[in-house]
């Protein structure tokens, strides 16, 4: 007597995998974590260390004794967050506050949503965002880069080049003036900058996009959007008064804006579903970042800029939705 | 040659694994007992007028139409009904079937039984219809919508194109591809007869652009005359779908909700052109049909021409046996083939192809959370939002399946193919359609 299964239609599946997704983007952004380990060394290593062990603990936790569910620590996705965590962070955070940003990560703006695919804001922003407010000295005392080949010293720590921008404007000295002060594009290029982890190279960073598009896990919408926005906004401005603001490609290298035009703002989970609704969230991000970076109180807006615009995806999507068939019949012939 | 025609909206595109296109058409011996059952059509069953005793031969009426949707049923085999009783069919359950125990191949006199192929038309449109009608002729691409149906454009609606159906884009299915290689003239000539039906002066023949013999010897088959032109279309999952097939012979839309008719075109598959040459030009009714039999395991991919009510255990015997793992056994193709619970289950007016799948290939990966990656929206060939049609389904939200379009879907299962989660989003679908499709009937009442 044969047993034959029963179920319905499709009967056969294609290659892609919720797993393949997670760890595409896994592989994406080892450029960034090796740029991030030769210039910012052992600090770099235990940041991400702490950031990836408690994001998994957590998940694990919450997903055994709390919700007592199906575990799913290895699907990939709490590893994302963990590294994009990591990467939002200065590579001297004390440890503990590393595992914080994990718990608010993983517990409140994950899981307490319902888990994976059911948060509404990017979980590694909230943290970061979390740790910005809550320590906002730790959060912005940057760490110099200095090459892992230059010895363990210590590392000296300093304002990033927004954060001398914006404060050397603000003291109304002009951008000649400050010129010397920033790195030059060669150093930002490759990652010799103040800053975060992860924001420093901004060629780490496009390597790791380019693969990701490769790859089809991400699409050009979301970053060429915000990056146009970015670069025609802060060209207007800078084109009327090029001393008190800044290039759009000094824009456009520094910061958080490559970080989260690449992999920040085109999380599948908390952007738009079609890819009309993604320019215009691209655009809202573009336009509220330059907005903070020049008259808002920090230097960086892209992590605000993110999270405000992912609250407003539920609404793009309602009115962004893709082209029926038949909408538009064309030729009408009997009526 | 200049780039395909396709449709532009989504589509996928699955392993196109044509085991068996190099299989010529065999045809298989009678069976022992033939299992016709009564519902072989999209709409009313069929009402049997013969009883238990009684003595057949092929081509004789069994069962007439039971209703307007509906079709007449022919004696597929000569030799005695056996009984009227319920036997499983491939719908898993056990419908009303008319049993016959096979005695010789007797067919009945008035059924033109030669090989020679007629290529005059001599009928009228009116008397088309009737012997189409009266052959029991239905949609042979699995649709099984009665023919003769299909040639009676309701008043106010008159057709410009006939389209033939030659896509066959079901991976692993190459009944169609045969038939058009080995039956092609009959194919054109029953084309040509439904033109006349139809009163159109052009047809399109769309052709997949894996078959390329296919469509080498159809632009043979026409050289010199302009009322049928072949288009050879790009291989891409559902092209023979016939919202995408109208869209890309002749670039216009069905609006929703609505038949081919209203853009004044009218789509038939190529097995039915062929069952319409027979009925129309030899006067024998449907009673046989090619299926392919496939699959990874299967040691000898065929296609075979069998006569309804053959159980499929012969068709697999005749393929060399069923393989040794085998775990799903698919009535067919891969997409939107329905699985199958028994061997006993008969051949009947729609079976494509009989699929046979592997022990590793028959179970559904796990389920994951939906990750929102709107893979589901970017194949959907209708412009839907699978991920969310699936949810109102699953939540009985049937007002907002309603509302966004959810009776659009044509069940292609692109959107469940491709879904990273392996989320079942084509079971929700049929359920919500199921539902919303009881709560419109209602309303209109």
């Amino acid at each position: 007597m044969n047993n034959f299964t029963v179920s319905g239609s499709p009967h056969i599946q294609g290659d892609e995998s919720t797993k393949k997704i997670m760890y595409g983007v896994v592989i994406a952004m080892i450029p960034a974590v090796l740029v991030s380990i030769y210039f910012f060394g052992v600090g770099a290593i235990r940041v991400l260390l702490i950031a990836v062990v408690a994001s998994l603990f957590f998940e694990w936790v919450i997903q055994k004794y709390l919700i007592k569910g199906a575990l799913t620590i290895t699907d990939g996705s709490a590893l994302v967050t963990a590294i994009l965590l990591a990467l939002n962070l200065p590579s001297n955070l004390p440890s503990w506050m590393i595992i914080i940003g994990a718990l608010v990560a993983i517990g409140m703006a994950k899981m307490s949503f319902g888990g994976l695919g059911k948060n509404v804001f990017n979980p590694a922003l909230v943290a970061r965002v979390f740790l910005l407010v809550s320590f906002p000295v730790e959060m912005t005392s940057w760490p110099k880069p200095k090459p892992i080949t230059d010895g363990l010293a210590d590392v000296i720590t300093g304002p990033t080049p927004l954060g001398i921008v914006k404060e050397g404007l603000g003291a109304d000295k002009t951008m000649s003036e400050l010129s010397s002060e920033i790195p030059s594009y060669t150093q930002v290029m490759m990652g010799d900058m103040g800053g975060s982890m992860g924001e420093v190279s901004a060629i780490a960073l496009i390597l790791g996009g380019i693969y990701m598009l490769w790859k089809k896990i991400i699409s050009w919408h979301i970053p060429v959007s915000m990056l146009l926005t970015v670069a025609v906004f802060s060209g207007i401005f800078w084109g009327i008064d090029p001393e008190h603001y800044a290039d759009p490609v000094f824009h456009l290298l520094t910061g958080g804006m490559l970080l989260g035009a690449i992999f920040m703002a085109t999380d599948m989970v908390t952007s738009p579903m079609t890819k009309g609704g993604q320019l215009v969230f691209g655009f809202g991000v573009g336009l509220l970042t330059i907005l903070i970076r020049m008259w808002g109180a920090y230097p960086e807006g892209v992590s605000f800029a993110i999270l405000i615009m992912n609250a407003t995806v539920p609404l793009i999507n309602k009115g962004f939705k893709p082209t029926r068939f038949g909408a538009k019949p064309g030729v009408a012939l009997n009526n | 040659m200049g780039i395909l025609r396709t449709f532009a909206l989504g589509g996928i595109h699955p392993a196109e694994n044509k085991l068996s296109s190099n299989a010529p058409i065999e045809t298989l011996p009678v069976p022992k007992q033939a299992v016709v059952p009564l519902g072989q059509n999209l709409g009313a069953p069929s009402k049997p007028i013969v009883k238990k005793g009684d003595e057949v031969k092929v081509g004789q009426l069994l069962a007439e139409a039971g209703g307007f949707i509906s079709t007449n049923i022919h004696s597929p085999v000569s030799g005695k009904v056996f009984k009227i009783d319920n036997a499983i069919d491939g719908s898993g359950y056990k419908r009303p079937c008319i049993i016959i125990n096979v005695v010789g191949d007797e067919w009945d006199e008035s059924i033109d039984t030669s090989p020679d192929i007629i290529s005059e038309i001599t009928v009228e449109p009116k008397e088309i219809i009737e012997k189409v009608k009266n052959a029991g002729v239905v949609g042979m691409g699995g649709a099984t919508f009665p023919t003769y149906v299909k040639l009676m454009p309701p008043p106010g609606k008159v057709a410009e194109y006939l389209i033939i159906n030659g896509v066959e884009c079901e991976p692993y299915l190459t009944s169609d591809h045969r038939m058009m290689l080995e039956l092609g003239q009959q194919i054109i000539i029953g084309t040509r007869i439904l033109m006349k039906a139809l009163n159109v002066k052009k047809a399109f023949i769309g052709i997949e652009n894996n078959k390329p013999d296919a469509i080498r010897h159809f632009n043979e088959l026409v050289k010199g005359s302009d009322d049928i032109e072949i288009h050879p279309l790009k291989v891409q999952y559902p092209q023979g779908g016939e919202k995408q097939l109208i869209k890309a012979c002749v670039n216009r839309e069905v609006p929703s909700g609505k038949l081919p008719i209203e853009v004044g075109c009218v789509v038939q598959n190529v097995g039915t052109a062929y069952a319409v040459y027979e009925a129309v030009q030899k006067n024998k009714p449907l009673i046989e049909r090619v299926v392919t039999v496939t699959g990874k395991g299967v040691k000898k991919p065929s296609n075979f021409l069998t006569r309804i009510g053959t159980p499929i255990s012969e068709l697999i015997e005749a393929a060399e046996g069923l393989p040794d793992n085998t775990g799903k056994i698919i009535g067919g193709g891969p997409m939107m083939g329905k699985a199958i619970t028994s061997l006993e289950v008969p051949v009947v007016k729609g079976s494509s192809g009989i699929l046979l799948m592997k022990n590793e290939e028959s179970n559904r990966s796990v389920e994951g959370p939906c990750i929102r990656c709107s893979k589901c929206t970017y194949v959907c060939p209708m412009g839907l939002e699978p991920f969310l049609l699936s949810k109102a389904a699953k939540l009985s939200n049937y007002e907002m399946a309603e509302n966004e379009s959810i009776m659009d879907c044509i069940e292609c299962g692109s959107c469940q193919y491709g879904c990273p989660a392996a989320i079942p989003l084509l079971d929700y679908l049929r359920l919500g359609k199921l539902k919303v499709g009881q709560i419109m009937r209602s309303r209109n009442n």
